[in-house]
């Protein structure tokens, strides 16, 4: 199939309407207005509601009612945003609700500004709302890749009844790259015969619901969540290696950072610098096995991790390497991103570091 | 032997676990058999808020969501965009509604959402155990307000019924009572309405209900619907505040 230029915004809303999706509801904030934009045009065309909520409280909340409901729904905001959402996002894992929510962040914190940032990263992945949940944590680093996690999040979704959070940044929203249209590999889809969409006389009342007052229940349904948190621990890990069979240094980053990191690598390689770069594109589960197995090889000498924040995923790798291997940070915040120039200053230091001869890389010498 | 009485097909078996001389039940009770002689208990949502009533979707025999605290409007508005053949309701608290909700249901109200809205006011967080409301009286005495509400402090109760008639979305907003049967039949005749308003697509529909909480109030049941009449009842007059559709027969 002929390749097509997309906005990532709009190819996030195109895929979640190939995915099926017929219901969005959200509340303008920069980088990711293209989103709801693009589905107020063309939801209508595909007999779905696009609506535009008074708050982004109320636009998670009409989100939750419509997945109770039984129809695929998703919502998207920018970091601010997705704070206030952070309520309704517990109610949904507490309900079980099959739910879509695209983050494209933004610095912060506060008001912060509308660059691209990388760190809600520990809002994504540990949880911002109230109680023990976890969110399935997709982080494309193109447009490609954007509207393939898009549509498949909703099948992640659907399966595990669990909502599942597209997390990208402003670069990956406002950028356009030629993408192909891709169907995600069919899935088994359970019925969803606990929705309140009329019992018709044919059923009992469906009830949903994230309540459980007596202890017993509400320590069950806990234990339940767990079993299918390690489900999909088991499951539906996702990562990219690139150059890494042979890498004295490992770079760690995802998302947009890794598109700087995959460029820092092949500066560093062709300076005679064996770099390589681990990609998690699940953050949550993270791929943690991987990454220590990957890190573990004899010939990785240090980790540098990368990310547009002040180090957030970097405990994660931190879990991950466990003591193995010296681990390094470069990072940003507020919403700058990186230079690959000093992605290679940190894999420079690293090197000095544990060979301790102040082996040069020529790219940096010729610099000085 | 003739059925003079019986439990309505829209309430579900479960034991409910208001206090007692508490007024929800008759409310429950009259939503329930509007649902049940407009032949919709299998085609309608309802949605339970958190207060007093957090439990109604175990006491409601059609299909239920519980909402989180004040959220429920949007829920419902989720629910009907998504299936605008089935009937959807609200049944919210003082609290979720006038307070920590006063966003969702002002524009639920604003965009005509075809939703049928609840509203148990009883000048009090019961469930939370007597904490002053948005509409606890000045004067009244509350766990928050042990001096009782003083109004430079925080200002008079608000008036949901007349706030939400002023929008146009809005095509019926009618405040009831509970205190005896003519306004029990009324009540029921707002409710029974309000749905069939609904159901004809016409817009956003409203019943406010005066209720009593002999519990946090510290009156016992007859006392309560005393202090009901007495004082609720003189700032939240009971009528019609909203009724477009006839407004509109009327012009035409």
């Amino acid at each position: 199939m002929a390749k097509e230029l997309w906005k990532g915004n709009e190819a996030v809303a195109e895929a979640a309407i190939r995915a099926g999706c017929r219901f969005f509801f959200g509340y303008p904030i920069t980088p990711q207005n293209e989103i709801p934009e693009y589905f107020s045009r063309h939801l209508p065309e595909h007999g779905g509601c696009f609506l535009q909520a008074e708050s982004e409280i109320a636009a998670i909340n009409m989100t939750y009612g419509a997945a109770g409901s039984g129809v695929r729904v998703m919502t998207s905001s920018s970091s601010p945003g997705i704070s206030l959402k952070q309520e309704g996002i517990t109610y949904i894992a507490g309900a079980e609700l099959p739910v879509v929510i695209v983050n494209m962040m933004r610095g912060g914190p506060g008001l912060g500004n509308i660059a691209p940032s990388q760190s809600d990263y520990f809002q994504a992945t540990r949880g911002g709302g109230n109680g023990d949940y976890r969110t399935v944590v997709l982080a494309p680093s193109t447009i490609q890749e954007a509207a393939d996690l898009t549509q498949e999040a909703f099948d992640i979704a659907d399966v595990y009844r669990i909502p599942v959070l597209v997390l990208a940044d402003g670069l990956i929203g406002q950028m356009m790259e030629a993408i192909e249209w891709r169907s995600p590999k069919p899935r088994s889809l359970p019925p969803k015969d606990w929705a309140t969409d009329g019992s018709r006389g044919k059923r009992g009342h469906n009830v949903v619901n994230s309540l459980y007052i007596e202890t017993e229940d509400c320590t069950a349904l806990n234990r339940k969540l767990q079993q299918k948190h390690e489900l999909i621990t088991k499951n539906e890990i996702r990562y990219e290696e690139f150059m890494t069979r042979d890498a004295e240094v490992l770079f760690v980053s995802y998302g947009t950072t890794a598109r700087v990191a995959h460029a820092a690598v092949l500066k560093l390689r062709k300076d005679g610098v064996k770099a390589g770069l681990f990609r998690p594109i699940t953050l949550w589960p993270f791929p943690e096995a991987a990454l220590r197995a990957c890190a573990q090889q004899t010939n990785v000498k240090a980790v540098v991790t990368a990310e547009m924040s002040m180090g957030q995923m970097l405990d994660d790798v931190k879990i991950a390497v466990n003591g193995a291997k010296p681990v390094r940070f470069v990072g940003t915040g507020g919403g700058t991103i990186p230079t690959p120039a000093e992605l290679m200053d940190e894999a420079q230091k690293a090197i000095e570091e544990v060979w301790n001869h102040g082996r040069r890389i020529p790219a940096l010498q010729r610099a000085n | 032997m003739a059925v003079v009485y019986r439990r309505s097909k829209g309430l579900t078996d479960a034991q409910t676990h208001y206090c007692p001389g508490c007024t929800h039940g008759v409310a429950h009770k009259l939503v329930a058999e509007a649902m049940e002689e407009l032949d919709i208990i299998g085609t309608t949502v309802g949605i339970a808020p958190v207060g007093c009533s957090v439990f109604a979707y175990d006491y409601f025999a059609c299909d239920m969501q519980e909402a989180a605290h004040g959220r429920a409007p949007a829920v419902a508005t989720g629910i009907k965009r998504a299936h605008p053949d089935l009937a959807v309701f609200t049944y919210q608290g003082d609290g979720d509604l006038a307070a920590i909700g006063t966003a969702e249901i002002v524009h639920a109200a604003m965009r005509g959402e075809k939703i049928t809205t609840i509203f148990i006011n009883n000048a009090i967080y019961g469930m939370t155990g007597g904490q002053m409301a948005p509409t606890t009286l000045v004067g009244q005495t509350a766990t928050t307000a042990p001096l009782g509400r003083q109004q430079e402090h925080y200002g008079s109760p608000i008036r949901m019924a007349e706030l939400l008639s002023t929008l146009d979305g809005c095509v019926y907003a009618e405040r009831v009572t509970l205190t005896d049967v003519p306004n029990i039949l009324k009540a029921k005749k707002a409710i029974k309405k309000a749905f069939e308003l609904q159901l004809s697509g016409a817009g956003f529909t409203f019943v406010e209900i005066l209720s009593t909480c002999p519990t946090n109030w510290g009156l016992t049941p007859l006392d309560a619907i005393g202090w009901l009449k007495e004082h609720m009842i003189p700032y939240f007059p009971l009528g019609v505040y909203a009724d477009r559709m006839e407004e509109r027969r009327h012009d035409a």
